[in-house]
């Protein structure tokens, strides 16, 4: 064990050394963390359709009005982001601001300004993709894939 | 002279003088427990620079700078500085050794850095190849949590778990002769590896690392724990100290007395740090702010300073290694 | 009014679900946007995504599975109209719009604004 003498080897320590952890680890409060997500993802998603909505009373169609309605609710979240408001709200409400398209914004804004210091290439234009990245990545992928299936298929 | 003690353990023949200490902290821990114990606190975290790193280096400059003037002499009587934090290659401290202009060596032990460049610092001057050393660290939440973390504008939530680290930095001043309190053992603790993954468990990950050099500083020394008014261990957090009692506990030594974790000697409850502080500048604070100023009085006699560094990186942890740790106890005595 | 209680109702649901793989598993909040783009985008390829979008709109299109479903719907689309090379343009031109209003206008936060830590 690590206070050493050799009674146990270092596996046998660790198995052991994890499990009593795991006894006194704090668990996240579970309740209150999913009542303040599906409040704030759904007070988020809720601006979402006001907006659509009413881009739809400007004679867009429910396809055309997705566009729009993404730009501005990316604009409000780089504008809070910028204005160091975003962090708050996510520390308080997790999943409901990180996995609406605002939360997406986010993790864009937050590293590209953060990484202003190190310049606009290297700094900004670089890091800006550090988390939206592997979510483009991963979601053309997705979508390429599933295209090569579908037309294989049809 | 053989000055080793045990296994682990340098026994100063002649134990150098914490001749003066310095502190600086950020706005949030100036508003926490010490409040009123540090001898500056900045108005943001930035002090007037243009980026958290160097932010972080003004303040492990101005730290050594205010110590070292307080012992009524200047930067030419130190002989060497020995100072370390916890970002990439060491930045803030050597950008104020820059300024600094003396000689200098860069130590890396995570958030035991302050204890490890203690005992070194001692052991320079005990060796006679120093009459005066600054021993200094720092650490800066924004920097550390761009670094090891997110981006500080990123809207993630902190799991229970995780620790705040200490925007602070702190600077004593060993030396040879003098009056004040004494650095009289030390203990060099031993890289322990509890076999964590989660970098949230950092203060759970260095647990075993501390208790293991506790231990050896305990057998080396012949010493009780009872021996210390306190036992102070750097940032092992809530649920370090929960568990570092019962490491102990198992081996038979109650420690859960006389005690504490410099994690939590920090932050108010309402402040919201989670599990505690932890950063170089956690035990930094804790001892040259609150510790120090206690030993001159004489308020506390005998102080048992475990510093803990977690010595994971941001590449370890995306290679899903664990985390390993160590711990160095440095023994003040009135 | 209908109309924004399902949004409500079903984006706050899909949260939730983020939220405890957060809680409950190691997955990070960056992991967790991944999986949501990637389920989101399959989910729309089994034909499952879509009834979701005509119960909640916007509650089901501004969460990231609504991102995924934009761009296999788009694909979809656009091998229904100019055949193989959907494969590869219908993806992007679905969701031109969001991805670059957000490239841009984080670029013009990180210009305007500094980071407060």
């Amino acid at each position: 064990m690590s206070v050493s003498d050799g009674r146990q080897g270092q596996e046998e320590f660790q198995k052991w050394y994890q499990a009593r952890f795991n006894q006194v680890k704090p668990k996240p409060p579970i309740l209150k963390n999913v009542f303040w997500a599906f409040v704030v993802g759904g007070l988020i998603c809720t601006l979402g359709q006001v907006i659509q909505t009413y881009f739809i009373s400007l004679g867009l169609s429910q396809k055309e009005a997705a566009g729009p309605t993404s730009a501005v609710l990316i604009f409000l979240a780089a504008l809070f982001t910028g204005l160091g408001v975003y962090d708050e709200l996510g520390r308080k409400a997790g999943a409901g601001s990180i996995v609406p398209i605002t939360g997406f914004a986010n993790s864009i804004v937050a590293p590209a300004m953060e990484y202003k210091r190190e310049g606009y290439v290297f700094g900004v234009g670089a890091k800006m993709f550090v988390i939206a990245g592997p979510v483009i990545v991963y979601g053309l992928v997705t979508a390429v894939l599933i295209g090569l299936a579908y037309w294989s298929f049809r | 002279m053989n000055k080793k003690s045990g296994n682990q353990t340098i026994a100063y023949a002649d134990p150098p003088v914490l001749a003066a200490a310095a502190t600086i902290a950020g706005p949030m821990e100036g508003e926490g427990l010490l409040n009123g114990q540090f001898d500056r606190v900045l108005e943001d975290n930035l002090a007037g620079q243009d980026t958290w790193e160097k932010s972080e280096s003004y303040m492990l400059e101005w730290a050594v700078r205010t110590a070292v003037s307080r012992t009524g002499g200047t930067l030419d009587d130190i002989d060497c500085i020995l100072a370390g934090d916890l970002l990439n290659q060491l930045m803030s401290a050597h950008f104020a050794a820059r300024s600094l202009g003396r000689p200098f060596l860069g130590l890396y032990g995570a958030c035991s850095t302050m204890a490890e460049s203690m005992l070194l610092g001692a052991a320079l001057i005990d060796g006679g190849f120093a009459s005066r050393v600054a021993a200094a660290v720092s650490s800066h939440h924004d920097a550390a949590e761009r670094q090891y973390r997110y981006p500080t504008e990123l809207g993630v939530q902190r799991p229970p778990l995780a620790q705040w680290t200490v925007t602070g930095s702190g600077a004593v001043v060993l030396a040879r002769e003098g009056q004040g309190p004494r650095l009289t053992v030390a203990t060099i603790g031993k890289v322990v590896d509890a076999g964590l993954k989660d970098p949230n468990a950092m203060g759970p990950a260095m647990t075993p690392a501390a208790a293991d050099t506790l231990w050896h500083h305990l057998q080396d020394t012949g010493r009780q724990p009872n021996y210390y008014d306190i036992i102070l261990t750097g940032d092992l957090g809530q649920v370090g100290k929960t568990l570092l009692i019962q490491l102990m506990q198992e081996k038979g030594i109650d420690i859960a007395a006389n005690y504490e974790d410099c994690g939590l000697m920090i932050y108010r409850e309402d402040q919201d740090p989670h599990a505690g502080a932890s950063g170089c500048a956690s035990s930094a604070l804790v001892m040259c702010g609150h510790a120090f100023p206690l030993l001159v009085t004489g308020r506390l006699k005998r102080v048992l300073l475990i510093g803990t560094g977690s010595l994971h990186s941001p590449t370890s942890y995306q290679q899903k290694e664990s985390i390993p740790a160590i711990a160095h106890a440095v023994a003040i005595e009135a | 009014m209908q109309a924004y209680i399902m949004a409500f109702v079903i984006g706050g649901l899909i949260c939730v679900i983020g939220q405890l793989l957060m809680d409950l598993t190691p997955l990070t909040p960056a992991h967790v946007l991944v999986l949501f783009v990637v389920l989101g985008g399959i989910m729309s390829g089994l034909g499952l995504y879509q009834p979701l979008v005509e119960m909640g709109g916007a509650g089901a299109t501004v969460p990231l599975p609504g991102f995924g479903h934009a761009l296999v719907s788009g694909t979809i689309e656009e091998i229904n109209k100019s055949g193989f090379t959907g494969v590869f343009s219908g993806g992007l031109k679905a969701s031109a719009f969001g991805v670059t209003a957000a490239v841009v206008f984080g670029l013009l936060a990180a210009v305007a604004f500094n980071p407060r830590g």
